[in-house]
């Protein structure tokens, strides 16, 4: 069950990076026609832009979602990667371990950049 | 006289040790098959060569095996399909030896006899008296990958199945597919028990070598990225619920002529 259910979450994980992405490319690129996303005008990357997008609860949670689909697509992509190496099982086990370990960190600190950046951009 | 060479890979466990490659050189003949040719070397050149074959016709899945560099039947390979140069003809790889160009198939097999390669029905009529009602359309489904001859080329092709002890292959994978596909089977949930781990299809990478070494035109690729995509709806809960064929009644009005027999008993 659980390869079935790891490889369903890699799909499911693969949507939502396109929407997201598709998301992140329309701020970046499409700012001239939508003009929503960057209210201080100038460069979608300007500082004033980039506090006033994480002011909005929306967007942390458009960056932790995307961070959490980035992570797990690309390190159970990584580990299928890994596993036509043929390891052994023990070592199987081991770079399962490492990733979910590697994962989770990643994540606890991305998120807590988000919430971070959420919490003090409202006191600028 | 015109002559072929047939380059053989020899081995023979226990006496040799490690397989080895001898040339013999043989007469060559308008429309003849690889098969053969090693006929004419066994004939002529080395009682002791040893390969399976049987139908001579590509229906019986024998004599896979490896033919200048690819997984093909002998007796489906005419020499004119190889140009002019020496044949070389090798045992499928991804298998032990046994002796020659023969392998040990023991692990496909059972492989395949672990994906319950066979009708599976809840109301106990995998073996009916009659008929079980199936469309045109639902045929479909499942015909192209039935036409699977077991010959192993696919085995032979797959660099999954080379490198993963754990990966069932495309020919267990796609025969598992072929009767989950099957509008008389309700067998899925009972496969799934198997194809949801490391045997299932999540190691294929899709490299599709199975599909084009297949002699038959089976497409075991397809079949496994078919299965990817019930196995995912099912995990999301948006799998097919389908209820098993049933089995056809006698039509009306209709009853036996005089002077027909009845069907002799089974005897399996």
């Amino acid at each position: 069950m659980r390869d079935q259910a790891l490889w369903t979450w890699h799909i499911i994980s693969a949507a939502v990076i396109g929407g997201l992405l598709g998301l992140h490319m329309a701020i970046m690129h499409l700012d001239a026609l939508l003009g929503i996303f960057n209210p201080a005008g100038g460069h979608p990357v300007d500082w004033e832009n980039v506090v006033a997008r994480s002011k909005e609860a929306g967007f942390a949670v458009n960056y932790v979602l995307l961070l959490a689909a980035g992570l797990f697509h690309g390190f159970y992509g990584l580990r299928n990667i890994l596993f036509e190496l043929n390891p052994g099982k023990g070592l199987r086990g081991g770079i399962t371990l490492v990733l979910i370990a590697g994962g989770f960190g990643l994540f606890a600190l991305g998120t807590w950049a988000v919430i971070a950046g959420f919490q003090k951009a409202g006191t600028v | 006289m015109h002559e072929v060479i047939y380059k053989i890979r020899r081995f023979q466990p226990g006496v040799d040790p490690a397989p080895h490659w001898e040339s013999y050189r043989i007469p060559r003949s308008p429309g003849m098959t690889v098969l053969e040719g090693l006929w004419r070397v066994k004939e002529t050149k080395e009682p002791g060569l040893a390969w399976r074959a049987s139908c001579r016709m590509g229906v019986c899945g024998s004599c896979g095996m490896m033919i200048n560099g690819s997984p093909r039947l002998a007796c489906n390979t005419q020499l004119s399909e190889l140009g002019e140069g020496p044949v070389t003809v090798a045992p499928l790889p991804n298998f032990d030896i046994l002796r020659d160009l023969v392998p040990d198939l023991r692990p496909m097999f059972d492989a395949h006899r672990f994906v319950m390669p066979f009708l599976i029905r809840k109301d106990g009529k995998a073996d009916p008296e009659g008929e079980l009602m199936q469309t045109a359309e639902e045929l479909e489904r499942y015909l192209q990958f039935s036409y699977c001859i077991k010959c192993g080329c696919c085995m032979a092709a797959c660099p999954t199945y080379a490198t993963d002890p754990v990966y069932s292959g495309p020919m267990p994978l796609a025969q598992a597919h072929r009767y989950d596909s099957d509008s008389r089977d309700e067998g899925f949930h009972e496969r799934r028990e198997i194809l949801s781990g490391g045997a299932g299809p999540w190691r294929c990478h899709y490299a599709g070598e199975c599909s084009r070494v297949c002699p038959k035109g089976v497409d075991p690729a397809k079949a496994i990225q078919l299965m990817k995509q019930d196995l995912f709806l099912d995990a999301l809960g948006m799998g097919r619920r389908r209820r098993a064929a049933p089995l056809a009644g006698l039509p009306d009005g209709v009853s036996r002529r005089e002077g027909i027999p009845e069907a002799p008993p089974k005897t399996v």
